[in-house]
């Protein structure tokens, strides 16, 4: 299992990876914001956590395709599954893997494009944590997308599409987590515990249903 | 140790691509699967290493544990050689094997007889590539190598980890005359020390006493229309 987490993040550091892709995508979204809404600091101030969230999400969907397909492509899926071990813990290695890849560096960048947007540190720092903890159960619930996709060419929109309404109810509790930090009578404890717990509820769930599928896609 | 296959069927979509396959395999048998283009070959190579569910019949293989007759519990001491390489483009050689030979689990040349101590270990990765004849792209990246490079490195593959059964498909595409020998000599050397050999080729191997098996098209493509029916009806 080792060997697999070692794998994967040498593949992602090789060149024609497109781990930057990500980062590059929220970049882009966080850049492109302040200009459609205006110089109004205050206003980007108020919707910036928003912003940060959103663009974080859809840039975690981005490369969701790679996960499973480029395994079926090179015939490497097919060795996978044969294995004596659990294909469940294959899943999940390869789920952690790519979270350490594309979710973690959003997270990490999180700081620099929340100045952008003028958000106080406060903010930034409760985005970061909700990110932290809300995009993994991204990367879960997308694995299975992933693995109900694996032999459609192209499968990439058709996992966004399939995967995004699961997704919205992190979106949901992360950014009430975040406004929760930012504004005082709204709890940030409760929606970022009930975001922890998806995490955990995804963690095991998501590599189920993944192997599930994998299994059965062999054809 | 002993493979067999009692009057499996495989289907695919709708259609049985496969029908009625038995076989018995014993310590150094080989089996060559061989038919035209389409009739099933790939398919009932797949379903044997359990990737594809049988829908008649069983396999057995005669393993100590438990699960003697599950596929997935027999896909473990299986060494499948597909079309594809299993290689990653962007990692080298080294690397590639490197990952196969840590995450393979190796399992005992025979199970149930002999010693039986834990996992046997195959040959290390610089001795895997003398053996294919390219010991000097070890740090290559996987994708600068030309075909018939590729697939000598997948064929070293087999050997860094020791699997009772091979099963190979069309195991010398896009190799040279002189790597497809040492295909051969390869899987000689596997049969004489007691393995297990499925291999669908149209190429010699040149083993003693290896059986055959013709896998014949079950379907044919009426032409015009996309109805499938089976070949027997069909005297045109």
């Amino acid at each position: 299992m080792r060997a697999l987490l070692k794998r994967e993040i040498a593949l992602a550091m090789r060149a024609g990876s497109g781990v930057l892709t990500g980062v590059l995508f929220f970049l882009a979204v966080v850049s492109v914001f302040p200009f459609a809404v205006g110089p109004d600091l205050k206003l980007l101030a108020q919707i910036g956590p928003a912003i940060l969230w959103v663009g974080a999400l859809l840039a975690s969907l981005l490369g969701l395709e790679r996960l499973f397909a480029q395994e079926r492509e090179d015939g490497s899926l097919d060795l996978l599954v044969l294995q004596g071990h659990p294909l469940l813990l294959t899943v999940s290695i390869k789920c952690l893997s790519h979270w350490l890849v594309t979710g973690l560096p959003l997270v990490l960048a999180t700081p620099l494009f929340g100045l952008m947007l003028n958000v106080p540190p406060l903010g930034i720092g409760a985005v970061m944590a909700t990110l932290l903890v809300g995009t993994p159960a991204i990367t879960f619930i997308g694995a299975v997308g992933a693995a109900v996709t694996v032999s459609l060419p192209r499968g990439g929109l058709l996992i966004a599409i399939l995967v995004l309404p699961l997704v919205i109810p992190v979106l949901i509790f992360g950014i009430t987590a975040t406004n929760g930090a930012l504004h005082d009578p709204d709890p940030f404890a409760a929606p970022f515990l009930i975001l922890c717990a998806m995490t955990l509820f995804t963690s095991v769930l998501g590599p189920l249903a993944s192997a599930m599928m994998l299994r059965h896609s062999a054809d | 140790m002993k493979f067999e296959a009692s009057n499996i069927s495989v289907d695919r979509g709708s259609r049985r691509i496969v029908q009625g396959v038995s076989f018995s395999l014993a310590n150094g048998d080989a089996l060559i699967v061989t038919g035209e283009n389409g009739s099933g070959k790939s398919t009932l190579l797949r379903a044997l290493c359990g990737l594809l569910p049988l829908s008649d019949g069983r396999l057995h293989f005669d393993v100590p544990a438990e699960g003697a007759d599950d596929p997935r519990v027999i896909g473990e001491h299986i060494h499948y050689l597909g079309h594809q390489n299993a290689m990653k483009p962007a990692l080298s050689v080294r690397e590639n094997l490197h990952f196969w030979k840590g995450y393979t689990t190796g399992s005992d040349k025979f199970p149930g007889e002999g010693s039986g101590e834990g996992t046997a270990e195959g040959m290390e990765i610089s001795e895997a590539l003398d053996f294919v004849g390219l010991p000097q792209v070890i740090d290559l990246p996987f994708g600068y190598l030309s075909t018939g490079m590729k697939r000598r490195v997948a064929i070293a593959k087999l050997l860094i980890n020791e699997k009772p059964i091979w099963i190979v498909d069309e195991p010398t595409a896009g190799l040279d005359t002189a790597s497809s020998a040492m295909f051969s000599t390869l899987a000689r050397d596997h049969c004489a020390n007691g393995g297990i050999l499925i291999a669908a080729t149209h190429l010699p191997l040149g083993i003693d006493g290896a059986k055959t098996l013709v896998v014949e098209r079950l379907y044919t493509f009426h032409e015009g229309d996309e109805i499938f029916e089976p070949l027997d009806e069909d005297p045109s």
